[in-house]
This record gives structure tokens, C-alpha cells and sequence, in this order.
């Protein structure tokens, strides 16, 4: 069983973003990166999947800068079997070219499945999935919160609008990580020297441009500060009359 | 001829209002490019879907239909939309940003070989070209980007662009796909309805959200009392990640940076802290109303109306109140 997990560096969720000089990105001082939230289920998912095989080979791969070495020996102290840096050269990617890039990528290894998380918490594009799914002619299911694999086939479940969807997907496959699929585990001491011996192979990813240009990225209007309207229930009244009146609510 | 066209999510032959605000969108965008509004939908058994989609805006509706597309099939959907759109001169494709939408999109945007804005709230057409706004790191920050490869594509949030009907009705042309059911892949074997019939969360006018301020999952029937309050169909329910790690709340009601962000005219936060990956997913609420028994707690800096008090004492209070004031 070959799987390929796709992870991406991020600044952490609690981080304060400010906006760079440049007016188009964020300024990276005093931002601590890490492994996209995300991504970390589709490690777990593609180790549990392996030690339930009894064999096979998990590969984790970044589109990205030096910096996002990281997170890849963090993935391999998890336990996955090879790390892949697409050495982006400095290129500002969007959906569109990281898509293309790790497709390139993906299409020279053996893959019965391609793991990636539902999203990326930088730009939130909730987008690389199913373009990857298109452009490796593969099924996808995404957004998956439950996976059972038998005999090469997914079962899925994902959430809809007031639903759930059961999804029977074939390998090989591509599947998206939603929260609630799995606990990841945390990297153990042997697992840490272990991922020192690992290889993390650096390659030049594919020369592609973006389809969008960034023209700026602001902050959003401060919302107004916050008015306490009293204590306990007695300040009900005057909610019920705010909502009424001032914000035409009732 | 600039086209935009909007593809439907019609998700059980149903449309809802975040495909009407789509329809609204594109109507704007048309006015500006100059082309016609042409709605996209698949499916079977599409009779009323095609009725309210005909009233919506648009100036003519495509209605792709197969019993192999009853359910929703990203691969099916994809490849029924590619055998249509070459004839719709279409400079423009938006859908919701739904489960659907943020399914079926990117995996057009790959085949098209262009570039998609997900979750826009605000679209432009500048200069001849088209571009979009969108929330990044969960709304901290908005990212502003012109499309350099046609056609433009973006899938919009909810609540953010205004649907309204059209004076005359669009005219629906029938469609069928070139394949069956044995083309696709991954197929859906079965759509299991929520135990409950409320709004879903990211379609709801009102929210009303609880953390663990309400101490143990059996009182979070205050908060739901609440959001029944407000009557039928109105209010979901939220929840912090506090309570959905405890395993006290489903993660489909989380709210925030790792859950669902939401933007309805009123969300409640009941006994909730108010932490940065918590507001991120709430902040663009029209108004917020906090209560908390902590008059210190971060939630009140971005509360419209603050109540400082415990839970147990003001949710009863204030759902009788509601119930009396809707009743009105
Ligand atoms: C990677 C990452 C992602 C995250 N994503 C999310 C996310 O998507 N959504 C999210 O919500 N969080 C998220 N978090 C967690 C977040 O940091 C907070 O831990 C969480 O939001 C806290 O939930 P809470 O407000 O319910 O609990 P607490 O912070 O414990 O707050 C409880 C509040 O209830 C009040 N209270 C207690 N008793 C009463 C009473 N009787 N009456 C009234 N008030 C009372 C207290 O004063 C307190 O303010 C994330 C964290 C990380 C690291
Ligand atoms: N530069 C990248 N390198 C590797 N994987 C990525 C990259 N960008 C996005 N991904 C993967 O795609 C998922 C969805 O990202 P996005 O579509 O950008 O929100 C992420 O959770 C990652 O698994």
C-alpha cells in the first residue's frame, strides 16, 4: 500500500496576523509555524491504514520554502516512511499552481492513495483536493470524518447540509481529512532519533505560475467595542428591547 | 459574449437560498461585464427545482438531467458540467460555497486549467477583469486577488450577497449526459438525514452557541431552548471546540477556526470564553450578544450587547422572553 500525504506549513491558529510592508502577505515576525491542523489527521490516517496492511510505504510531501523542512521531520518522527520538499523557488502559489505542482509530483510515484487535509488554515482555500483528485484522475471523497478501508474500497462519510453522505469510493483514491476522523498521535522519543536516519528528499517542483494575483491582503474593520447591557436576568429586558429596536432582530 | 454562470446546488432537487444569492451575484456581475446571467443545474427529476431557479435572475437555465446523477457525484457532476459549459461562453462561474460547491469547484477549476476564490464575500469586475475578496486565517485578514486565467471562478459564503427575483421567467433548456451510472467512480450510497429539521448552521438568520460554561451536556438543552425560541426553521445550534473535544457536542456544531464559520444577522454566545480561533469563526455576525458570568472575558470585546451573569439564571429568562416577543 503507497500512500502520499500532502501537508503544508502554517502560522498557528492563536498567531496575530499583521500585514507585511509589501501589502500582500502577512508579516512572518514573531509567527510560529506549524503542520497544518488538518493535515495532521491525514498522517494519522495514512500511518493507521499501513500498520493495518502490514506493508507498504507512506510518503508526506510539501510544496514550499527550506523552512517547511520542519514539518516534514516532525511527520517522519510520527512515523511515515519518506519526506518530499517540492522546492517552490520562491513562487507566491495559489490553488491553481500548487494543484499543478504536486499533481507533476505525485504522478512519479506509485500511489494507491493520496491523503490531504479539507483545508489549509492560512489562506483557507479549502480547494486542493478535489482540483488534485481531477488532475491525477483519481475518486475523492472530501472532507471525510470516518473512513473504514476493506478490500481496496472506502467507505466514507461526510458531512452535508443537514446530512451525512456515505460515500463507496474505489483505490486508488484521494481523500480530504476532516476533524473527527482519527486522534493523531504525538511523535515519541524513538520515534524522533528514528526520523533523524529517515530521507527527506529535496526537489525542484515544477515551473508553474499562479492563476491569481494577489492585489492585497488588509484587516478587517474593528468591530465596534462591546457594550454590557447589565447583570443576570434582569438585564434581559433591556436585550430584548435592544434586539428589537436597535438591531431589528424580533 | 461574458456569460457568468452560476451553478446551482439543488442538493435533493431542492434550492436553497444561498443558490438564489448566487443567481443575485451574477445578475450584478452581468451588469457590469455586459453578458447574461445562465444558471447550471444537475440532477434528476428537476421539475421544481427548474420552477424557482426560472424566477431567480437569470436569463436562462440549463438543466442537466440523469437518473445516475440523482446524488451527488463529484466526478459525475464534474464531467455532466464540462460537456455543457463549452456551448455557455461563460467568463464567470459561480456556485455557494456549500458542501457541494466546495466539493465540485476546484475539480472544474482543475479541468478548466484556471484559477477559483472559495468563500468570496465581496466580487469585482475592475478593468476588464474579474476579481474577488475572501476571509484568510479565518477572517483576521481579507486577501484580494484579479483572476489572470479565464474563466474567473469563486464559490461565495453565505449570507453575503443578496438574492432577489426576476421580472421575467428564465428559459429552461433540458440537457442529458453522453454517460451513465457505470462512469462513476465514487458514489454515494446513502444520505442520512440529521436527527433534527433545524436550519443548518451555516444557513441560519440566528445562532445560538454554547462552551463550557454550561458545565455538562445534559444543560445544553438551555441553548437549544433558546434557539427554538426564536420559532420553526430560525436558529441553529453552535458549540466551542471545549465542548465538541468533550465529546459533549457532534464537531458539525463547532464553531470557529477548525469548525464552521458563520455570519447570521444574530449569534448568541452562551458561556463561552470568546479565544481567537473561537471569534474567528463568528466575528462577522451582524450583531453578537455574550453572555457570560466572567465580565473580564475576551468574548465582551466583540459583543454588540453583553450580558455579565450565569448561564443558568439568564438563557431561561431570556428564552421566555424571546418566545414572548416573536409571539408579538
Ligand atoms: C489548533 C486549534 C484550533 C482551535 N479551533 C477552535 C475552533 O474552531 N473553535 C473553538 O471554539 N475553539 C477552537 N480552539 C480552542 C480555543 O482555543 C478554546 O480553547 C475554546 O474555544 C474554549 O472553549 P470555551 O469558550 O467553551 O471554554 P472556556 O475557554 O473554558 O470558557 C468557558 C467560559 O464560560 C464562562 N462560564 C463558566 N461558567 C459559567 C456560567 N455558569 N455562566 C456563564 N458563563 C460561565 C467562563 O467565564 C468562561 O469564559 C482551537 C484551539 C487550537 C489550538
Ligand atoms: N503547498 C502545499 N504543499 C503540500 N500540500 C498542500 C499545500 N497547500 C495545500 N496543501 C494540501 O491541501 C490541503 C488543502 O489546502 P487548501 O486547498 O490550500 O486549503 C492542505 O490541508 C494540504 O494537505
Amino acid at each position: 500500500m503507497n500512500i502520499v500525504v500532502c501537508v503544508k506549513r502554517v502560522p498557528a491558529t492563536d498567531s496575530k496576523v499583521r500585514v507585511a510592508a509589501n501589502g500582500v502577505s502577512i508579516d512572518p515576525a514573531g509567527v510560529e509555524y506549524v503542520i497544518n491542523p488538518f493535515d495532521e489527521f491525514a498522517v494519522e490516517e495514512a500511518l493507521k491504514i499501513k500498520e493495518a496492511a502490514g506493508a507498504g510505504s507512506v510518503t508526506v510531501v510539501t510544496l514550499g520554502a527550506a523552512d517547511a523542512g520542519k514539518i516534514l521531520r516532525d511527520t517522519l518522527a510520527m512515523g511515515a516512511d519518506k519526506a518530499v520538499l517540492l522546492r517552490d523557488g520562491g513562487v507566491p502559489h495559489d490553488s491553481y499552481s500548487t494543484a499543478e505542482c504536486l499533481a507533476a509530483y505525485i504522478k512519479t510515484v506509485p500511489h494507491d492513495i493520496v491523503f490531504v487535509g479539507k483545508q489549509a488554515v492560512d489562506n483557507d482555500n479549502n480547494q486542493l483536493g478535489p482540483r488534485l483528485a481531477a488532475l491525477l484522475g483519481l475518486p475523492c471523497v472530501s472532507e471525510a470524518a470516518k473512513l473504514t478501508l476493506q478490500d481496496r474500497v472506502f467507505t466514507a462519510e461526510r458531512e452535508i447540509e443537514g446530512a451525512r453522505e456515505v460515500v463507496r469510493c474505489p483505490l486508488p483514491a484521494l481523500i480530504s481529512t476532516q476533524k473527527g476522523l482519527n486522534q493523531p498521535r504525538y511523535a515519541n522519543l524513538k520515534g524522533i532519533m528514528a526520523a533523524k536516519k529517515k530521507p527527506l528528499e529535496e526537489i525542484d517542483a515544477a515551473k508553474i505560475a499562479p492563476a491569481t494575483k494577489v492585489v492585497s491582503l488588509t484587516l478587517p474593520p474593528e468591530r465596534p467595542p462591546g457594550k454590557i447591557l447589565g447583570e443576570g436576568a434582569a438585564a434581559v429586558g433591556k436585550l430584548v428591547d435592544a434586539l428589537r429596536n436597535e438591531a431589528k432582530i424580533l | 459574449m461574458s456569460n457568468i454562470v452560476i451553478i446551482a446546488d439543488a442538493r435533493g432537487g431542492k434550492v436553497k437560498r444561498p443558490t438564489l444569492e448566487a443567481v443575485g451575484a451574477g445578475v450584478d456581475l452581468a451588469a457590469k461585464a455586459s453578458g447574461q446571467v445562465i444558471i447550471v443545474v444537475v440532477g434528476n427529476d428537476l421539475a421544481p427545482a427548474n420552477d424557482e431557479l426560472k424566477a431567480s435572475g437569470a436569463h436562462r437555465v440549463v438543466a442537466i438531467e440523469s437518473p445516475a446523477l440523482a446524488n451527488y457525484s463529484g466526478d459525475g457532476y464534474a464531467k455532466a458540467i464540462m460537456e455543457v459549459l463549452p456551448g455557455l461562453s461563460a467568463a464567470a462561474i459561480l456556485m455557494p460555497h456549500s458542501a457541494m460547491g466546495k466539493d465540485l469547484m476546484p475539480r472544474l477549476s482543475a479541468l478548466l486549467k484556471t484559477g477559483m476564490v472559495s468563500d468570496a464575500t465581496a466580487l469585482h469586475f475592475e478593468g476588464g477583469k474579474f476579481g474577488a475578496t475572501k476571509p484568510v486565517h479565518a477572517g483576521k485578514a481579507y486577501l484580494k486577488t484579479i483572476a489572470e486565467q479565464k474563466p474567473f471562478m469563486a464559490t461565495l459564503r453565505a449570507n453575503n450577497f443578496e438574492a432577489r427575483l426576476g421580472k421575467v421567467a428564465a428559459e429552461v433548456q433540458a440537457s442529458k449526459p453522453s454517460f451513465g451510472a457505470d462512469a462513476l467512480k465514487a458514489i454515494v450510497t446513502e444520505v442520512v438525514a440529521a436527527a433534527n429539521d433545524r436550519v443548518p448552521l451555516q444557513e441560519a438568520k440566528v445562532v445560538v452557541a454554547g462552551g463550557r460554561g454550561l458545565k455538562a451536556p445534559e444543560h445544553f438543552h438551555l441553548v437549544e431552548d433558546l434557539a427554538n425560541a426564536f420559532g420553526p426553521g430560525k436558529a441553529a445550534v453552535g458549540a466551542s471546540r471545549a465542548v465538541v473535544d468533550a465529546g459533549w457536542r457532534p464537531h458539525r456544531e463547532q464553531v470557529g477556526q477548525t469548525g464552521k464559520v458563520v455570519a447570521p444577522t444574530l449569534y448568541i454566545a452562551c458561556g463561552i470564553s470568546g479565544a481567537i480561533q473561537h471569534l474567528a469563526g463568528m466575528r462577522t455576525a451582524r450583531y453578537i450578544v455574550a453572555i457570560n458570568k466572567d465580565a473580564e472575558a475576551p468574548i465582551f470585546k466583540v459583543a454588540d450587547y453583553g450580558i455579565v451573569g450565569d448561564v443558568f439564571e439568564v438563557l431561561p429568562a431570556l428564552t421566555a422572553a424571546i418566545a414572548a416577543a416573536v409571539k408579538h
